[in-house]
């Protein structure tokens, strides 16, 4: 197993050499210089900062707390970067859940409105520090880390291989406009360094655009990558491992309409309500089953108006007109199947009381059955509003024109 | 070796005289409107303990997670302390108020309520007092065993006292968080017995630590700036404060979100009545100023890092703090008295006078016996260098 990962990496190390990747050419990058203690290395980064060297930097194997000051460095700007991610996160999340509960998907949980703002609170908190600890890394490492791109100079180097384990180093880069090789090498002498170094630049430029980001051939294998686990996953989770379909919400133990029940007694696993017991809003009728003689006028208890109307209007072309028809005439799509209903405009219904029209819309007559199952009590009551309004269309008199 | 550098009289005077006119306050309060009094006098004494066992909870802390920055710091912590013993008096008050300030401590309301015939083998006056003492009693003890074993490294310069320390810290931790608890819940949460909120405990707990580093920050930032701490003290050292003041009050507000979001979320009438008292009538405009009282300001004021290193806010919003927990308590306690409209007047103002007073001169007078930096503690030296310069060699 390991003789094969130690093929590998030695084919790797002869397509480099073969390549001249690791081959450095005579171009100066920085002279580097390494120092035994904490305290050497603060002096050097007093000494150049305040020589007035800007490329320089410095490394230790540790934080080496109170470096900020010798290096005269600003105080960071990650803050910023992570305050303005934050609050991104906290719009989006705020944002987000507004469109999705309140318009997009609504439902209805525990009766509390569609969006509001305590059980967002947790999402947008979460996605806060989401936004703020994961872009702010990766966009700052994409931004001036220049993610992609590997080929620093400084790797690969007897320095950095020191200052990560057991040394401090300081350098000076070649572009500093005060560089001056001699120079720099006597003042890293005279500051006690124990070996000063020079470093050179590599030969070749694995990525040469100045948003490594964007190279065409990270980009290539970014995809490439993504392309190669999606199917991997496909693969493996479709065809390698078979899961049994996710059926767990149609299958339930709760009781079905119109389905035998072995749990109660008399076989049937809907109940009736208890006896006695009335629907919210609707009142028995008293006068079911009595001729129309005996029922008592009762006035209509809804008031005449255009919502009354409407409703009226939807009662009655569901529930009526497909036998009345739309205008009341007796002339349905049915018309010719069944015996054929009468006219609503004849002069006994235009004379009858509302309350008799009631009567009939609750309890039927002759083959029209009795709707009082189908249609609320109050929805009734509109329908007969609606009927008069029909009449009073179909039947206009002269008096009418006038208004 | 007893500190060189005198506090000025006038804070002695300025002490007493709050004293003396707080307790003038007090009592013409009780002679006034001895039930309102009362609730206040609640709130007052929830205060101290928050103060005072906050404190001894910060020293336990630093001892557990060996903390150095804080070491310099840490008699201002025992100092605040020192009150505990106090607690002992101050809760004597509260024991002729049962009657006047709980519901459940009358007998024919218990016998027609099944809500409080459940709680009563909790919620009875005997065990009451009980539990009371209990906790102070609890405190007393581990406040003695720190206390004397850090008092005594200043002249042995003893690291054994540091390890004895930590571990009887390490004790007091679980202790701390039950006496807490049950301190809030005896207290503030049976004001309304048919209520109940398995938050609550650590609601008070936050306000707790919050107060309890508030109040050390004041004064560390009074002291630093006079020039009573050693000179290498730095801002530094007042960003961790800083830090720790955001970080609780953040922790605070989750709490009390969370409190909220349950209630909110389950809105069931035993839990939703107690929010609902405070959503109406006047109640309602100081929930909403307590949210941004007690957590929006402060969280946009000290969210940055020049504002922690800067003394003079830093010291502006330990107060802020401070008087951010009394209105927390007397959110959570005045309700009960007048569930309508607020009641602030000349009653409500001996009580925070009174407060101060009382530290201000447990201060003095702590401050006239014991070095204001414990000289012996192995950890000194470490904790005032740590943000000055780098120091890899081993002592």
């Amino acid at each position: 197993m390991f003789g094969f990962f130690k093929k590998i990496k030695n084919k790797i190390t002869e397509i480099n050499s073969d390549l001249g990747i690791d081959e450095r050419n005579q171009e100066l990058f920085a002279v580097s210089a390494l120092f035994d203690t904490p305290d050497d290395i603060i002096k050097a980064a007093k000494t150049l900062s305040s020589s007035g060297f800007k490329k320089y930097d410095i490394h230790t194997p540790y934080p080496v707390h109170g470096m900020d000051d010798p290096m005269k460095l600003k105080p960071s700007k990650l803050g910023f970067f992570t305050f303005f991610f934050g609050s991104l996160g906290t719009l989006t999340a705020i944002a987000m859940i507004f469109y999705m509960a309140g318009f997009d998907y609504k439902n209805i949980i525990g009766g509390k409105p569609f969006f509001s703002l305590p059980p967002s609170i947790p999402v947008t908190f979460e996605l806060t520090i989401l936004l703020a600890g994961a872009f702010t890394v990766f966009l700052v490492l994409i931004l001036f880390n220049k993610l992609p791109l590997n080929n620093n100079p400084l790797l690969d180097t007897e320095y950095m291989k020191r200052v990560s384990s057991d040394k401090f180093g300081a350098i000076v880069e070649a572009d500093d406009e005060l560089f001056n090789k001699d120079e720099i090498i006597r003042l890293f002498k005279s500051l006690g360094s124990s070996e000063v170094n020079l470093i050179y630049k590599f030969k070749h430029n694995e990525l040469t655009t100045e948003r490594p980001i964007f190279d065409f051939k990270f980009i290539t294998l970014l995809f490439l990558l993504a392309l190669i686990t999606a199917a991997v996953t496909y693969f493996s989770l479709n065809k390698l491992i078979y899961l049994p379909p996710f059926n767990w919400m149609s299958e339930q133990f709760k009781v079905k309409p119109q389905t035998q029940s072995t749990f109660f007694e008399d076989g049937y696993s809907m109940r009736n309500p208890i006896e006695g017991s009335i629907p919210r809003n609707e009142l028995p009728y008293e006068y079911r089953g009595l001729p129309d003689s005996l029922v008592k006028y009762m006035s209509n208890p809804l008031p005449v108006s255009k919502e009354v109307f409407e409703k009226g209007k939807t009662m009655y072309d569901i529930y009526c007109s497909p036998c009345h028809g739309y205008y009341g005439k007796g002339d349905s799509r049915l018309n010719g199947q069944f015996p054929n209903p009468p006219s609503l405009h004849t002069d006994r219904a235009r004379l009858m009381k509302d309350a008799a029209i009631y009567h009939i819309i609750t309890t039927g007559q002759n083959i029209m059955p009795a709707y009082d199952k189908q249609i609320p009590q109050l929805n009734r009551w509109a329908i007969v509003h609606y009927i008069r309004a029909l009449q009073r269309s179909q039947n206009a008199n002269d008096g009418d024109m006038n208004k | 070796m007893i500190n060189t550098k005198k506090l000025s009289n006038k804070i002695k005077y300025t002490g007493t005289a709050c004293l003396i006119i707080g307790a003038l306050l007090i009592i013409f309060s009780f002679l006034f409107d001895a039930k309102r009094a009362f609730y206040n006098y609640i709130i007052m004494y929830t205060f101290i303990v928050s103060i005072a066992v906050g404190a001894l909870c910060l020293i336990a802390i630093e001892y557990m997670s060996g903390a150095a920055w804080s070491v310099p710091f840490r008699r201002v912590n025992e100092f605040l302390s020192s009150a505990i013993p106090f607690l002992i008096i101050l809760v004597i008050p509260i024991i002729p108020g049962i009657h006047t300030l709980y519901h459940w401590s009358h007998k024919d309301a218990v016998d027609t309520d099944p809500v409080l015939q459940g709680k009563s083998p909790y919620l009875n006056e005997t065990f009451f007092i009980l539990r009371l003492f209990i906790c102070i009693l609890l405190w007393i003890i581990f406040y003695i065993f720190i206390i004397r074993n850090s008092r005594k490294q200043d002249y042995s310069k003893d690291i054994a006292l540091t390890n004895k320390n930590i571990k009887i810290s390490v004790l007091f931790a679980p202790f701390a968080v039950i006496t807490l608890t049950l301190t809030s819940i005896d207290l503030i949460m049976s004001l309304e017995a048919h209520w109940y909120s398995t938050i609550f405990g650590i609601y008070y707990l936050a306000g707790t630590l919050l107060s309890g580093i508030s109040a050390v920050t004041l004064i560390s930032v009074l002291l630093a700036q006079k020039g009573y701490f050693d000179e290498r003290i730095q801002r530094r050292h007042f960003h961790t404060f800083g830090m720790l003041m955001f970080a609780l009050n953040v922790f605070w507000a989750y709490i009390a979100f969370s409190q909220y979001l349950l209630i909110w979320y389950a809105d069931i009438p035993e839990e939703t009545f107690w929010l609902l008292k405070r959503m109406n009538g006047h109640w309602q405009y100081f929930s909403i100023s307590i949210i941004f009282i007690h957590f929006i300001i402060p969280f946009i004021v000290l969210i940055s890092s020049a504002v922690k290193t800067n003394l003079n806010i830093l010291k502006f919003m330990a107060i802020w703090l401070l008087a951010a927990h009394w209105l927390d308590l007397y959110w959570l306690v005045m309700p009960a008295f007048d569930d309508h409209s607020l009641a602030i007047g000349w009653v409500e103002a001996g009580f925070p006078i009174f407060t101060v007073g009382i530290f201000i001169l447990l201060f003095v007078y702590k401050y006239s016996k014991v070095n204001i930096i414990p000289v012996g503690d192995p950890k000194l030296k470490h904790g005032i260098d740590m943000f000055l310069y780098p120091d890899l060699s081993i002592d």
